[in-house]
């Protein structure tokens, strides 16, 4: 178990050291540092003399460790386009974004989970088969076609709901800005939430019901049913409780592409958030904003899937026993 | 034999067991009527589009947002499927995106093909720490999803490009960029097969006779990994026109000046609020109809490919 840990750790270490290395090079190497710093009438002089002062003659080793080391404090330089420290236009904009991957991942699996049990239990049901055929439009269609697609209904025609931006918000005093505590604010998350959840939801759901059918079938849910239990005791405490790990596994990896797919979505509904920040940037190529994106988004990927690992390694016993039999 | 007549090579294709299953399968003749529809259409944009809409010559901003089959009040022209904001016919334009998305699309799987085949092929063959690094990186690709990949990769190309050949490079970094995003696939299925072939009986003959092992890779390995391949790249190819049409729609594919299906949907987007709902509908409704057909073809080739199925 520890071996393994360590492997895993040691694994993500390696991942994070190239991405830095990658958003290092980014750095560095794109166009010229000193040309994005100083005026025209700058003389040679003058820029060799910045040049040799901000260290940037200094070996390659010790140029990308010194970047590792402002990484690690958080500091990311400047952006070329906002003229703001990066980690600072990041911090500004990560709740919206977080806001809106918590709504839509916990709608994602809530409704998800209930619908695949319900599809399970009732399987040539109208609404089953109304939900399946919905579930597969919502696979196909491209998450901005489905943004746009609402936004039509329900802020066009409709006029029930608005189609940009967060609405009124407040900021906490952490300097958490939120939109939760005001009604503009909850009406405008709904739409993004969809959007962004859809395509978990449907992958949920897909799983839930294919892993219900399956546990349905076993002997222990004849035997559950033989010995009189009752249908909820049976569906719920028996045959969900047993479909859970790898939908916990599943949701948890897709918490990390709810993250990177909230760059469509935010930039569909012109949400102020990371994905917006960093769709911006690439369109500008302002490169210190990208490469900060790049290890923080790496970051996120690293630990969700460092979690997800681990945790599934210790819900499901037989993981154990069939790694500790392929080494003998 | 009764038959011998008809033993030409169309008799043959039109005999065989794929051929077979694609006549029993109606989804798989109406998916591939609409995408053989599209490309076609595509190709030979040229001469089935009513105007060119890269020409600027041909272009009437008076005939701006025309809605469909109504004749506009200035200049008595009317279009098909209507006019954009530019004055554009949006047949044409749909025509030319999609010959665009097309482009990509293709391009960008037999680029991630070559790609997930030879590191495939290196990584079954060879084993070892090849083998080892290879696939550690494919783990590590596929923990996160292609799109950010692509976008990651279009946004670094981005930035180390000049920026005078950033518009007319764009579409060979959005290739390049799609592709990376999806060789793992490719690449984690030939590998899996390579290791099943290469203990088989006609490779070891084939090495005991010492034919060179780039011979025994490309001729004797590659055409029996090649039907999960072209699985994969069916499907693929579904993803990749979705990917390109995402990026574009971002405003990070192709340039204004060449507009994919991806493009004109940002544009219809900005005339949604105003009613001018066609500019938006029918690009929309191609992509879907084109990404619909290829997934769907995808699938009917995956089961007519398994033989446990049959």
């Amino acid at each position: 178990m520890l071996a393994f840990i360590i492997r895993r750790i040691v694994q993500s270490a390696i991942v994070m050291l190239v991405v830095a290395l990658v958003s290092f090079a980014l750095f560095r190497f794109v166009g010229d540092p000193i040309g994005n710093m100083v005026g025209q009438e700058t003389s040679l002089e003058d820029r060799e003399a910045l040049r040799t002062t901000l260290g940037l003659n200094d070996p390659f080793v010790a140029q990308f460790g010194r970047f590792i080391g402002n990484a690690l404090q958080g500091d990311f330089g400047i952006s070329y386009r906002l003229q703001q420290p990066v980690m600072e236009l990041i911090l500004q904009r990560l709740p919206a974004t977080l806001e809106l991957a918590f709504v839509s991942g916990l709608a994602a699996f809530v409704l998800g989970v209930s619908a695949g049990v319900y599809t399970a239990l009732h399987r040539r049901g109208l609404l089953s088969t109304s939900i399946m055929a919905v579930s597969l439009i919502g696979v196909s269609l491209p998450t901005f076609l489905i943004g746009i697609l609402l936004i039509w209904l329900f802020a066009v025609e409709l006029q029930w709901l608005p189609s940009f931006g967060r609405g009124e918000t407040v900021v906490l005093p952490g300097g958490w800005e939120t939109g939760f505590l005001t009604s503009s604010g909850r009406l405008s998350l709904i739409l993004p939430a969809i959007t962004l959840g859809l395509f978990q939801m449907t992958l949920i759901m897909r799983l839930v019901r294919a892993e219900m059918l399956e546990v349905l079938r076993t002997d222990y849910i004849k035997f559950a049913r033989a010995r009189g239990l009752s249908n909820r005791a049976v569906n719920f405490g028996h045959a969900l409780k047993n479909t859970l790990v790898p939908v916990i596994t599943i949701t948890g990896l897709q918490l990390g592409a709810i993250i990177a797919f909230a760059i469509i979505t935010e930039t569909v509904f012109q949400w102020p958030g990371v994905g917006a920040l960093f769709i911006n940037s690439v369109r500008a190529v302002d490169v210190p904003v990208m490469a900060a994106y790049l290890v923080l988004i790496a970051l996120i990927f690293v630990i969700i899937n460092l979690i997800v690992d681990l945790l599934y390694y210790a819900v499901d016993p037989r993981l154990r026993v069939e790694r500790s039999a392929a080494r003998h | 034999m009764s038959i011998s007549k008809n033993t030409g090579r169309f008799y043959r294709i039109w005999d065989s067991d794929i051929a077979y299953s694609f006549r029993k399968s109606p989804l798989a003749i109406v998916s591939g009527i609409v995408a053989l529809v599209i490309v076609l259409a595509a190709v030979f944009a040229p001469w089935i589009a009513p105007t060119n809409p890269y020409d600027p010559s041909s272009l009437n901003l008076m005939d701006g947002f025309t809605p469909p089959m109504q004749e506009n009040a200035f200049s008595g022209n009317t279009f098909l499927l209507g006019a954009d904001n530019q004055g554009r016919d949006v047949l044409s334009t749909i025509l030319y995106g999609a010959r665009i998305s097309l482009f990509v699309g293709f391009s960008a799987v037999l680029f991630a093909m070559i790609l997930g085949i030879s590191a495939g092929l290196l990584a079954g063959y060879r084993g070892g720490w090849v083998d080892a690094l290879l696939m550690r990186i494919a783990d590590v690709q596929l923990s996160f999803p292609s799109i950010l990949i692509a976008l990651l990769i279009f946004g670094v190309a981005r930035g180390f490009i000049p920026p005078s050949q950033r518009e007319t490079m764009a579409i060979w970094v959005l290739i390049v960029a799609i592709g990376l995003s999806d060789w793992v696939q490719f690449a984690r299925v030939v590998r899996g097969a390579t290791m099943v072939e290469k203990g088989k009986e006609y490779v070891q003959a084939a090495r005991v006779i010492g034919v060179h092992p780039l011979r025994i890779l490309l001729r004797h390995i590659l055409p029996n990994v090649m039907g999960p391949v072209l699985v994969i790249g069916t499907i693929g190819l579904a993803l990749a026109i979705i990917a390109e049409a995402t990026l574009s729609f971002l405003g990070v594919g192709v340039p204004p000046t060449q507009p994919s299906l991806g493009t004109l949907i940002r544009i219809g987007q900005q005339y949604l609020f105003s009613g001018e709902w066609w500019i938006l509908l029918f690009p929309a409704i191609t992509l879907l109809a084109l990404a619909l057909a290829v997934n769907l073809l995808g699938d009917w080739l995956r089961d007519a490919l398994n033989p446990r199925l049959r």
